[in-house]
């Protein structure tokens, strides 16, 4: 008997739809769906793509100070954003494009931040997506915060569809190494609350491969807090759309959270600022590419759905139109009035607070051409 | 109705304020589309590719491929819609790529500090390449008695979003200066106009000002006018080249010894080796049986391949010859190595004397070839010159030039008699580091590279 002689085995993964395009079956998460919502989630796909590729360039034509790319993960965020229902709520990373997307935020509003002209750019509760942390691993906190709200109204597991409600947060492989997602994780257990916690492991937090950070598959990590976790094809829209969807029903219906490991790749840069020929081979790079996550899904629908080229078409047109509203839009921001700080700090706006607008616009009203 | 768009060199890396530009996918002339790779730039913290921001016909590209250059630059022009070019210029006009909000009509008129020369100082912001023109442009509170004149903007040639990333005022335009430096400048008496402008974007500062001030009545310091000078950026190859060349004449007192040899046999023993079967595919010349020569002597008088270790107060003795070979190339001059030149053999040496040739010709020589050399020739001659003064490679001991081998008349003796001959005659120039060298090991060393030269056969000796 030795204490470090166990080898674990190589952990398997939830897989509905492989890279070859092959529908498979899973007996634990079986999904009902039809082609025409397997054509949708591919619209989802293409579109987020054809807007993070936008972005990038504007990134590179000094339109946005930076961009965190989410090519090779549009599957793990639109399957876990597509498994929400209206008044579920979502706490995003700053990479969660395809979650936006799915919670109708428009692509330019996520602009706004990158381009410097906004802190935020949207209201949270208005498409209950939060806004983007970047401070890493934070909003897994805010997540469970609100997850405790959520529990204290009541919420949770009255077998109301419409009012039974979970928290979905997002977080990556090198944000589950911060204290945050681990307090998360504890508080989230102690109370049994309504969150999922969804780890998309692209591979590399930045330039530090996965298996620097953890011994064992992250998704193993959530059971010594005590609740499930499970590992994904995060490259699967299906199995993300599936094992989401099991795991937020298991939330609302009360019964706590769970740690969902989607297992993706960040095909592009961290960030625009990062470049990754430094740090990773480039044959990695060719096999994810196998694995890509709309090339799987438009080969099901050729070959097993029988769709025809003119989808693909029409697809493609929408992506190219949306290229160039995004385009025109991001350079169109405008700068933000300066009264606007006082906006959105408070609810009710203190006297205090009030008196203080009231000077700083005087003030503005003191310049030149003021009135504007 | 065609008009010219510029591309300024965004800052791609949050607070990055330079790139050098690696490759250009495009030439004037091409048709490009939105977001068609147009150039390969490399920061210090990534190279990346940027994306065409307007589809149209490349007008000018600014920047050669190896410049380095600053955030907000116009690295490129483009022609954008059809017909005849609206407002082109070079280097200036068309629009920013910022987009500008619209222009309050009462502030456009107002002298802010961006204003008085026209061009907006450039704010250290995180997004894009710093804003520009009306965006940057922080507004002048309202002073009842201190309303600017009308006429300020026509004054200074108000040029929203044109761009001054050239410190020479184009002529024709009034002098870039904040009003105190216009203030120092009257109370000084020096006319703006005739400053050399070294400020931020090519403004006058305080600091020209004063130098300006030093020189006699009537003297301009201003860059004259492009068609009588031209301005070489002191970059890449040539600032290298010239922080070598200051290190070692400033540090390694050089002494220039000279030979004046007959190379007949030499150029008789070359012909013979260029006609052997395993010569045939390598080119034999002159240069290298020099390099031989050089190689022989060294083995004779050591010190001559040898490194002065100040830090360790030592003179290091090298048992191996890294050989280096001047090389005029388009990027200016580069000094690459023939690693363990000592231990080849002629055609081995010939062969990675013409390997070495063609890479530096290339501009693929990589830093490690030009770096570890031990001793270094310089072949003037092919420039049909006799000899020189060269200077030492730092970090070596010596260097020797090889000047034009020409048919001159000769001196040459036999059975006592003497008579003039037209022979194969060549001049020798070695300098060596007189700190580690001394005149007696030098003459012996160029003796005996003559030596050599004019009689191989010593070589078997």
């Amino acid at each position: 008997m030795t204490l470090h002689g166990h080898v674990p085995p190589e952990p398997d993964l939830v897989q509905l739809l492989t890279p070859e395009g092959v529908r498979v079956e899973h007996p634990d998460f079986p999904l009902e769906i039809t082609d025409d919502e397997i054509k949708s989630l591919y619209r989802d796909l293409a579109l987020v793509r054809r807007f993070d590729g936008e972005a990038t360039a504007l990134q590179r034509q000094g339109e946005l100070g930076l961009w965190a790319s989410c090519l090779g993960q549009e599957a793990a965020q639109v399957g876990a954003g597509r498994a929400l229902r209206t008044q579920d709520m979502a706490f995003p990373t700053y990479r969660e494009h395809g979650v936006a997307w799915c919670r109708d935020v428009d692509p330019v509003t996520l602009l706004g931040m990158f381009r410097g002209v906004s802190l935020g750019g949207w209201n949270p509760n208005e498409n209950n997506f939060n806004l983007y942390t970047i401070v890493l691993g934070a909003q897994t906190l805010h997540a469970v915060g609100y997850a405790m709200g959520v529990a204290r109204d009541g919420a949770v597991g009255t077998g109301e569809p419409d009012r039974d409600t979970a928290v979905l947060t997002f977080f990556g492989d090198g944000a589950s190494s911060q204290g945050d997602v681990n307090e998360a994780f504890i508080w989230a257990a102690a109370a049994n609350l309504p969150v999922v916690f969804y780890c998309q492991n692209n591979q590399w937090a930045i330039s530090e491969p996965v298996e620097r950070q953890s011994r064992v598959p992250l998704f193993q990590r959530a059971s010594g807090f005590g609740f499930p976790g499970i590992r994904i094809d995060g490259n699967d829209v299906l199995a993300c759309l599936a094992v989401s969807r099991v795991a937020l029903d298991e939330a609302r219906s009360g019964q706590g959270p769970t740690l969902i490991e989607a297992f993706t790749y960040r095909m592009g840069a961290h960030t625009t600022s990062d470049d990754p020929t430094r740090y990773r081979l480039s044959e990695e790079l060719e096999t994810w590419k196998h694995r890509d996550p709309i090339e799987r899904v438009r080969a099901y629908l050729i070959r097993e759905a029988g769709v025809a080229q003119e989808f693909f078409d029409s697809i493609e047109a929408e992506a190219e139109e949306l290229a160039i509203r995004i385009r025109q839009a991001c350079r169109a921001l405008e700068d933000p009035s300066p009264l606007s700080v006082f906006d959105q700090v408070y609810v009710e706006i203190t006297d205090e607070l009030a008196e203080q607008r009231s000077d700083y616009a005087d003030y503005l009203a003191s310049f030149e051409g003021a009135g504007r | 109705m065609a008009e010219l768009k510029h591309f300024k060199l965004p800052d791609i890396g949050e607070g990055l304020t330079e790139a050098d530009i690696l490759r250009w996918d495009v030439a004037v002339g091409d048709t490009v589309t939105v977001n068609q790779t147009l150039v390969e730039v490399e920061t210090a913290k990534a190279a990346v590719e940027l994306p065409c921001p307007f589809a149209g016909v490349i007008h000018e590209i600014f920047f050669d491929v190896g410049a380095t250059v600053d955030v907000g630059q116009p690295i490129v022009s483009i022609q954008v819609g059809e017909g005849e070019l609206v407002g082109a210029s070079s280097g200036s006009g068309g629009e920013d790529l910022v987009p500008t909000p619209p222009i309050d009509g009462g502030l456009s008129q107002s002298v802010g500090p961006t204003s008085p020369n026209g061009i907006p100082e450039r704010e250290a912001v995180l997004v894009g390449y710093g804003v520009s023109g009306e965006r940057g442009r922080r507004r002048k509170r309202a002073k009842p008695d201190a309303v600017p004149a009308p006429s300020a903007n026509d004054a200074f040639g108000v040029t929203p979003g044109a761009h001054a990333a050239n410190a020479v005022v184009p002529a024709g335009r009034g002098a870039l200066a904040k009003p105190p430096v216009r203030k120092l400048a009257k109370t000084l008496g020096v006319d703006l106009a005739n400053i050399a402008a070294t400020g931020p974007n090519g403004s006058i500062s305080r600091l020209d000002v004063e130098e300006a001030a030093k020189l006699p009545a009537g003297t301009t310091t201003a860059a004259p006018s492009v068609d009588t000078e031209t301005r070489i950026p002191i970059k890449g190859v040539r600032k290298h080249t010239a922080a070598a060349m200051v290190s070692s004449a400033f540090t390694a007192p050089h002494v220039t010894e000279f030979i004046t040899v007959d190379v007949t046999d030499m150029m008789e023993l070359r012909n013979r080796v260029a006609a052997r079967r395993e010569f045939r595919e390598v080119k034999v010349s002159p240069l290298l049986f020099v390099a031989r020569a050089v190689l022989w002597a060294a083995k004779r008088t050591p010190v001559i391949n040898s490194t002065w270790d100040d830090k360790a107060g030592e003179i290091v003795v090298k048992h191996y010859v890294n050989l280096g070979i001047a090389a005029a190339t388009d990027r200016g001059l580069i000094v690459p190595n023939i690693k363990r030149a000592d231990t080849m053999s002629l055609l081995e040496l010939a062969q990675a004397m013409g390997t070495l040739t063609e890479v530096a010709r290339s501009g693929r020589t990589a830093p490690a070839d030009m770096s570890g050399g031990t001793f270094t020739i310089t072949n003037v001659g092919v420039f049909g010159v006799d000899t020189g003064t060269p200077i030492i490679n730092p970090g070596e001991a010596a260097i020797l030039a090889f000047g034009a081998v020409r048919r001159q008349p000769w001196v040459v003796s036999s059975d006592g008699t003497e008579r003039i001959e037209p022979r194969w005659v060549t001049q020798l120039a070695v300098s060596f580091d007189h700190r580690s060298v001394d005149g007696q090991q030098g003459s012996e060393f160029l003796a005996d590279v003559a030596a050599v030269l004019r009689d191989p056969g010593l070589a078997l000796l």
